[in-house]
């Protein structure tokens, strides 16, 4: 009865980040019932009151198994920085680039794995350093950079996309 | 136009991840610094962008249920719960196994085997998850959840001040018929209280014993059976007994 207390409300956590990591949704339904079983099973190994970081820390581990099995590539993409833009954007172009959906979330997708998750989890799951630190395994200095230089990134990207756009209505 | 500060300071600070010293001091700069301004805006349209964007991939109703009749059907085989090697509480499973397999070789007479059922409940019962349905210290959350479970309400008080505290409850089955399991702590250890109609066993069982390794004492008060099963001490048992019945 407990699992079902304390680790099944987190489910729809456990869905996001693996579909988030997986992109399609069918992997991730299947990662989600391996992690949730495996949760399950090692549930007597569970201490303290972090559910949902415990969870997505299994969730997360079982997406990286899947990918290097049969994505390898998405686990060497790292951040380039080259530099397209050379002028910032302002913060109202970031908003209404920010508005439109479809644009978002191809940005998003866009991301290096690592990157992608740490905004998943921060801005999406709400997780603090700390809680992301748990699930990636990440010391929580190489969160904060991968988070800031995430964020930069995505900017760089809708900017990008969206000059795309407007050239090509030209 | 550059400014020196490190970057993530403004993140964290954005993320409220800054003790109030820092943020306070970030404040200040920020005052005086319009490229910080201009990034924290940045930030904030970029965040708002995503939570409103519905880009939240919650579970489907299909994925939930497959999910739910998978932790079911999980709880419930026994064959699954031996198979799996978990480094963890590998030890306790091997011991469980062989504290059943010692059961079974004993000789049995009806209340002897009633006994052995007890004891296996118990067992069974300290497996994960397997220990409360109903998991309170508050006897008015515990006695009630019963209701239109069970044929009879059991008895239900917390004795925490005693030293006995009420872990919760569950239902049971021991020899075919149903019965109520209450759960006490004592130090480190679990007891069950077993308690059933007197009129369902043919034999009632009185008295105390001990079997592969725990204590067990059974008594019969008004036309109901109660039976205590733990590896606390029998001493601990007469003592919970005396505040069951006194």
């Amino acid at each position: 009865m407990r699992f079902e207390q304390l680790v099944l409300p987190h489910l729809d956590a456990a869905s996001n980040l693996a579909r988030w990591l997986l992109r399609t949704p069918a992997d991730a339904e299947d990662a989600v019932q391996e992690a949730m079983l495996r949760a399950y099973r090692f549930f007597q190994t569970f201490r303290g009151t972090e559910a949902r970081a415990w969870l997505l820390q299994i969730v997360r581990n079982t997406c990286y198994t899947w990918i290097e099995k049969r994505m390898p590539a998405e686990l060497m993409t790292e951040f380039n920085e080259e530099l397209h833009t050379t002028s910032s954007p302002t913060p109202e172009f970031i908003a209404i680039q920010a508005n439109n959906r479809k644009q978002l979330s191809r940005a998003l997708e866009l991301l290096p794995l690592r990157a992608r998750e740490v905004v998943v989890l921060r801005e999406l799951e709400e997780c603090s350093y700390k809680e992301i630190s748990t699930v990636t395994g990440m010391p929580i200095g190489t969160v904060m950079s991968t988070l800031s230089r995430a964020r930069e990134r995505l900017a760089r990207i809708l900017t990008e996309s969206s000059a795309r756009e407007a050239s090509s209505e030209l | 136009m550059n400014c020196e500060l490190n970057a993530t300071t403004l993140h964290a600070y954005f993320d409220n991840e800054l003790d109030a010293v820092r943020a306070a001091d970030f404040e200040l700069h920020l005052k005086q610094c319009s490229e910080c301004s201009a990034s924290l805006n940045r930030l904030s349209a970029l965040r708002d962008g995503l939570r409103k964007s519905d880009l939240y991939q919650a579970a489907s109703p299909r994925l939930r249920s497959q999910i739910a009749q998978q932790i079911a059907s999980e709880s419930r085989g026994t064959g699954l719960r031996w198979k799996f090697w978990v480094p963890a509480f590998s030890v306790t499973v091997i011991a469980i196994a062989i504290a059943a397999g010692v059961l079974f070789l004993q000789p049995h007479s009806h209340s002897g085997r009633l006994q052995s059922e007890l004891i296996d409940a118990h067992i069974r019962s300290l497996q994960a998850n397997h220990l409360t349905d109903v998991q309170s210290t508050d006897q008015h959350t515990v006695k009630p959840w019963f209701d239109g479970k069970l044929e009879f309400i059991p008895p239900v008080s917390d004795f925490s001040q005693q030293g006995f505290p009420l872990l919760g409850g569950r239902l049971d089955v021991v020899d075919g018929h149903n019965v109520a399991a209450l759960v006490y702590g004592r130090r480190k250890h679990v007891i069950n209280l077993f308690v059933w109609p007197a009129a369902d066993s043919s034999v009632p069982l009185n008295g105390t014993g001990a079997r592969a390794g725990y204590n067990w004492l059974g008594w019969k008060a008004g036309d109901m059976q109660f039976c205590l099963v733990s590896d606390a001490s029998s001493e601990d048992l007469r003592q919970l007994q005396a505040l069951i019945h006194p």
